[in-house]
This record gives C-alpha cells, sequence and structure tokens, in this order.
C-alpha cells in the first residue's frame, strides 16, 4: 500500500488548468522527486498535498485515509518553504519548536527533540539567534529542522536548494539524501532542475502542463524516456525523424534520410510507412576517424563544430545529406584532438536508439 | 560638509522652532501666572524688583488641577474614554485590515477609497449624524423598539458609550490604514508555514501575523489615542455633563471663563499626557524590528 496515493486530481485557475486529472504514488520512505519547467503544476501540487490548496476534482489518500479536505494544521505532512518561511519574529529555537508547542506536547519533551533536531542539522550553535541573523544556507537548515523536528509521514519541499550557491548546493544533496534515509521520512521535492532530481531522486516525475508524462527511476528517465519532452528535458540528445521500413525478428529497420537505423522491437506493432521518432543520447555514440563499413546505425560526415568543456568534448557532424548529429565523448589523454573539418565515421548500439512518443 | 547638514535642516528646525516651540514655551510660560482683569489676561512672569528681575511662579492653577474633582474627573474621563475607543479601534482596525488585506487585490483600492470616503463629508456632520441615530426616539432605538427586543428606548446619547461610539467611529480609518499596511508587508508564506505547522488559522494569526504587524498596530494605537485624548467636539456632542473631558475643560477655562492660566495649564498636563505613551511606545518599537521580506 502506497504512503500516499493521489487519484485523479485536478486544479483550475479560471480557465487554466493547473493541473489536469493526475494519479501518483508516493511510497514509504522513498525520495521522489516532482521535475518540470515552471509553470508546469508541480508547485501547485506540492501544495495541495500540504492541504494549502484544495483540488477541485479528484481524491488525495494518505495511510489509505481520505485526507482530500483535511486542513493543512490537521495533516502529517510538513513543507519545507522556497523561500524558508521562517518567522522573522523568532529565535531560532523558537521556530524549530513552533510546531511541537502546537501539539501540546510538554516542555521538556519539545527541549529534548528540539535540540536533536538542531545537533542533526548542526545548528546548535544558532538557537538564540534571529533567522535574519543567519546565512541563506543555515536558515535551509532552520527550515528543514522546523519541519523534520514534526516527524512527519511525509516532508514536501519546495526547490530546497533554490537560493543556495552551487558548492553549498552539491553538499546539501547529498545531505538531504542521508536525512531521508536516516529519518525514514518520505520526502517529494520539487524542483526544475534536471541535475538535481538526478542527484535526490529514487523516482522522478516528470510533469509538463499539468500531466505526469513519466514517472520512473532517474537512470531509466535518463536512458529510456517515454517522449521528446522528457528525452530533451534531460540532456541533449540526437532526435531522428524516421520512417519505418519493416520489422524483422526483434529488430526494427528505420530510415532517416540517408541514415539506416536499427532498434529493438518492445511489442508495440510498426507497421511499415510509420512515422518514428528516435532519440539517441550524445555519449552513446562512438566516434571514429577510421573509416567503418556502411550499414545500420553508422554514419560519416565533417566536424562542423568542436564544443571542448574539460572532460567531454562535443563535436556537431553534418552528413552528406546535411543532417547533423551530436556526439560527445570523454578525452582520453592519449587521443589526439578531433579538428574541425576533419571527416569522422560514428556508429552506436541499436539499444542506444529510444523510440519516443512525439506529442 | 557641516555647513551643508545644517543647511538642509535649518527649515524644519526653523518651522518647529517658530510654530512648536515658541509657542509651548508661551502655553508654559502661562500657565505658571495668575490670571488677572487686563490686557493681556495674566500676570508676568518677570517683574522688575529691587534687584532686577524677579521670577513670580505660581503653582496654584496646577494644585487646583490635582484637587479639584472637576478637573480630575475630566482627566479620569479623557484617559478612559480615549484607551476604551482606541482599544475599539485597535480590534475593529485588525479585523478590517485583515480582511481588506486577504481580500482580491484588485479589489484592494475600493476598499480602501471606501474606508477613507467618509471624509469626504464634514466631520461634524458625520457627528451629528450619530445624535439622529443614537437619541432616545432615534433610528437604533425605534428599529430595537419596532422589533419588540426593548421596551423602552436605551439611554446611549450623553454617556460615556456614545462618546466612545463616536469617537472609535471618527478614528477608526487612522487604525486601519497603518495595521493594513504592516499586514500587506507580510508574506503570505509566513501564516502557511504556521498553518503547515500544525496552527489553525486563529493560532496562527495571533502567533505570527499580529507580532507581524507590532508596528503597525503601535503606530494605530498612537493614531488614535493622541487626538482623542484632547478630543473636544465629539464628547460635548454625544456626551453629557457627567463625561466631561480635558478638552472640554480647556475650552470652557479659555473662552468662557477668559482663564488663560488654567487653560494654559490644562494644555500642558495634557501634552505630558500624550508625550509619556508616545515616548514609552517609542522607545519598545526601537527595541526590536523584525524583517519584513517576502
Amino acid at each position: 500500500m502506497p504512503l500516499l496515493n493521489i487519484q485523479g486530481v485536478s486544479k483550475y485557475y479560471g480557465d487554466e488548468t493547473a493541473v489536469d486529472n493526475l494519479d501518483l504514488e508516493v511510497e514509504e520512505g522513498e525520495s521522489l522527486v516532482l521535475l518540470g519547467p515552471s509553470g508546469c503544476g508541480k508547485s501547485t501540487l506540492l501544495r495541495m498535498i500540504a492541504g494549502l490548496e484544495m483540488p477541485d476534482e479528484g481524491k488525495i489518500l494518505l495511510d489509505n485515509q481520505d485526507i482530500t479536505r483535511l486542513p493543512p494544521h490537521k495533516r502529517p505532512i510538513n513543507m519545507m518553504f522556497q523561500s524558508y518561511a521562517l518567522f522573522p519574529h523568532l529565535s531560532v529555537r523558537d521556530n524549530i519548536a513552533f510546531g511541537l508547542r502546537r501539539e501540546g506536547m510538554a516542555s521538556a519533551e519539545i527541549a529534548r527533540r528540539v535540540d536533536e533536531a538542531m545537533a542533526m542539522l548542526e545548528i546548535g550553535n544558532y538557537g538564540n539567534r534571529k533567522p535574519h541573523q543567519l546565512s541563506g544556507g543555515q536558515q535551509q537548515r532552520v527550515a528543514l529542522a522546523r519541519a523534520l523536528v514534526k516527524r512527519p509521514r511525509l516532508l514536501l519541499l519546495d526547490e530546497p536548494l533554490g537560493a543556495l550557491d552551487k558548492r553549498l548546493r552539491q553538499q546539501t544533496q547529498a545531505e538531504l539524501r542521508k536525512l531521508n534515509r536516516q529519518t525514514g521520512i518520505a520526502f517529494v521535492f520539487v524542483t526544475h532542475d534536471n541535475d538535481e532530481a538526478m542527484a535526490l531522486a529514487d523516482r522522478i516525475a516528470v510533469m509538463q502542463a499539468g500531466r505526469l508524462r513519466q514517472v520512473d527511476h532517474p537512470r531509466r528517465i535518463y536512458d529510456r524516456p517515454v517522449d521528446r519532452f522528457v528525452a530533451t528535458l534531460m540532456a541533449d540528445a540526437n532526435l531522428f525523424e524516421s520512417i519505418v521500413v519493416e520489422e524483422a525478428e526483434d529488430m526494427v529497420h528505420a530510415r532517416c534520410g540517408e541514415l539506416e537505423l536499427q532498434f529493438r522491437a518492445d511489442g508495440i506493432p510498426r507497421p511499415a510507412d510509420s512515422y518514428q521518432l528516435l532519440g539517441l543520447r550524445l555519449e552513446q555514440i562512438e566516434v571514429s576517424r577510421d573509416p567503418l563499413p556502411k550499414g545500420p546505425n553508422t554514419a560519416s560526415g565533417t566536424v562542423i563544430d568542436i564544443d571542448y568543456i574539460g572532460d567531454m568534448t562535443t563535436i556537431e557532424v553534418r552528413l552528406s545529406d546535411n543532417q547533423i548529429v551530436k556526439a560527445s565523448q570523454l578525452n582520453a589523454l592519449h587521443e589526439p584532438l578531433i579538428e574541425l573539418d576533419e571527416t569522422v565515421w560514428l556508429t552506436w548500439e541499436a539499444d542506444a536508439l529510444v523510440p519516443l512518443a512525439d506529442a | 560638509m557641516i555647513y551643508r547638514s545644517l543647511a538642509l535642516i535649518a527649515l524644519p528646525a526653523l518651522w518647529t522652532l517658530l510654530f512648536v516651540a515658541i509657542p509651548a514655551a508661551l502655553i508654559l510660560k502661562i500657565s505658571f501666572a495668575e490670571p488677572q482683569l487686563a490686557q493681556p489676561p495674566y500676570t508676568p512672569l518677570f517683574e522688575a524688583g529691587e534687584y532686577g528681575l524677579v521670577l513670580k511662579a505660581h503653582l496654584a492653577n496646577y494644585t487646583l488641577i490635582f484637587s479639584d474633582p472637576l478637573y480630575i474627573r475630566a482627566l479620569g474621563n479623557s484617559l478612559l474614554y480615549a484607551g476604551i475607543a482606541t482599544l475599539c479601534c485597535l480590534a475593529l482596525g485588525l479585523a478590517i485590515a485583515r480582511a481588506v488585506s486577504c481580500a482580491a487585490p484588485r479589489w484592494q483600492p475600493l476598499l480602501l477609497t471606501l474606508i477613507i470616503l467618509p471624509f469626504w463629508t464634514s466631520f461634524l456632520i458625520r457627528v451629528y449624524a450619530w445624535i439622529a441615530l443614537l437619541k432616545p426616539e432615534g433610528l437604533i432605538n425605534a428599529a430595537l423598539m419596532g422589533l419588540g427586543l426593548i421596551d423602552e428606548p436605551l439611554v446611549m446619547i450623553n454617556t460615556g458609550f456614545g462618546v466612545v461610539i463616536g469617537m472609535t467611529y471618527t478614528y477608526l480609518p487612522f487604525a486601519i490604514l497603518p495595521i493594513y499596511a504592516s499586514l500587506i508587508g507580510q508574506s503570505p508564506r509566513l501564516t502557511e508555514a504556521a498553518v503547515d505547522l500544525g496552527a489553525s488559522p486563529i493560532a496562527a494569526f495571533w502567533l505570527v501575523t499580529v507580532p507581524l504587524a507590532r508596528s503597525g498596530i503601535l503606530a494605530a494605537g498612537l493614531m488614535v489615542f493622541i487626538p482623542t485624548v484632547g478630543e473636544f467636539v465629539i464628547p460635548d456632542l454625544l456626551g453629557g455633563s457627567a463625561t466631561i473631558m480635558l478638552g472640554q475643560a480647556l475650552w470652557s477655562e479659555f473662552f468662557s471663563n477668559r482663564d488663560w492660566t488654567m487653560a494654559s495649564a490644562l494644555a500642558v498636563i495634557l501634552t505630558i499626557l500624550l508625550l509619556a505613551p508616545a515616548l514609552i511606545l517609542q522607545r519598545l518599537e526601537l527595541g526590536s524590528r523584525p524583517g519584513m521580506k517576502k
């Protein structure tokens, strides 16, 4: 039984549909990231889980109990706001104790729990400071402690790393993973940053225009995206708008300009002459300066652009029919660098070609 | 550099000197004099004596104020009615300001205009309107008796109740506006965070919204308390002989009794009365200043 079960939830703002008939499950203790561009409805979904917005349609179940109409202060769910929303008139200690005091807990127990939370987040020395006397990273920790000290069933984090600089962000990512495992509390993140999603998630739910496009493990979202949107959201990819030639045994042959493409059949029937979009990650292409025999999943062309970024080099190759294929490879020390106008041969495995829905 | 900053404060300093400091000093001086039938109607503070000028300060006015039950009552009434009216204005002001700040942004300018709309009509006319509402044969009594809720008209006019109603009504906008300004500066995320952490909406209001609106609430309190303590027209029209306030006592000393010295002494007491809370609140306010960022 999932911890949280979102069933057919919709939210409208006037004529606009923020969340569109969405189903999603969150498992006990997992770290789920809602990933999508701004305005895709991911924050609205998070606020509906918290109870700060009411769905117009659908149900939200927590531990199999319908909480759709339960007001936020009665939900065992806490949220870390993007702006942290620390109470400026209260000290760090009082901020963290705020939620426990509302439960009517004994003050000795509150003090113990607050100490524990402050120790866990290494903010024990700032108890008497006011939020405005803390750095951004420290404020973030207080906000996290304030939510975690309640020991919620579910912790919601709205762009938790958005306000931190790059170095602190990477450090905090690792810490959030650790806290997730340590506490056993399920985390639901919202972010628009795909690297952040990869680093934080057990599962990623990609959202666009109020709907989920794909929910899966980060690795599968990256390697096996289901459609054009997911494929290009995660990283750069070659997209081949190809025509199916034939399906033979477990391989499908397709053609895109002069390219002969061969990819693994996945049970979906693909009649000859039907349209099929195929994705190919840049790093799945092997670049060679030695001529390769012509055949499926090979190409040759002229290098027209080189983008050197330290560990990787990305090249753009123009084929004889003017198609452009991008490929990237790790920079090995002994390999001489590829140069502009050089002719190169490209090859890739059939499994590297991912059939994509073109929506 | 020093001349430039001196030049900068010269005009406001001159203004304060001419229209605040000198008149205040004159009143203070007159308050220590004795009345006399002459022009001006008070004795000079300094008289030419054998060895130059001699100070002739009389404390009679002050001793009389603190011994005559009339003045003590006026003093007590002023503090009592102004205090109650201030509390009423704060309670209503908080509720109305909160409602306006929660309204859809496109409605807020209209609502604020409605709040200050009464200022478009004369203050006197609005107070007279309250007489029509409160008097025994007035609208409120007629309505209550028509509904059968009371058998005899309630006595509302010429009472402290009438005075407090009139002052609350008149000064309410001065309470709403500063509270509204401090509420609108608060991030809605803060109350959401409070509710998310388990506070009921009412608890979130008292624990987060109100403390963060502290400076606005204190300003509202001063904006109402200071003018109501010295109020003259409202107690004169809506109150009776038992509800006499300091402003009325001052007016009658000056215009009826032509006792400038007593009127001045009352004015000095009134000023001190108003200065004290203002200074205390200002000190409190400077103590802490919570940030109000979005």
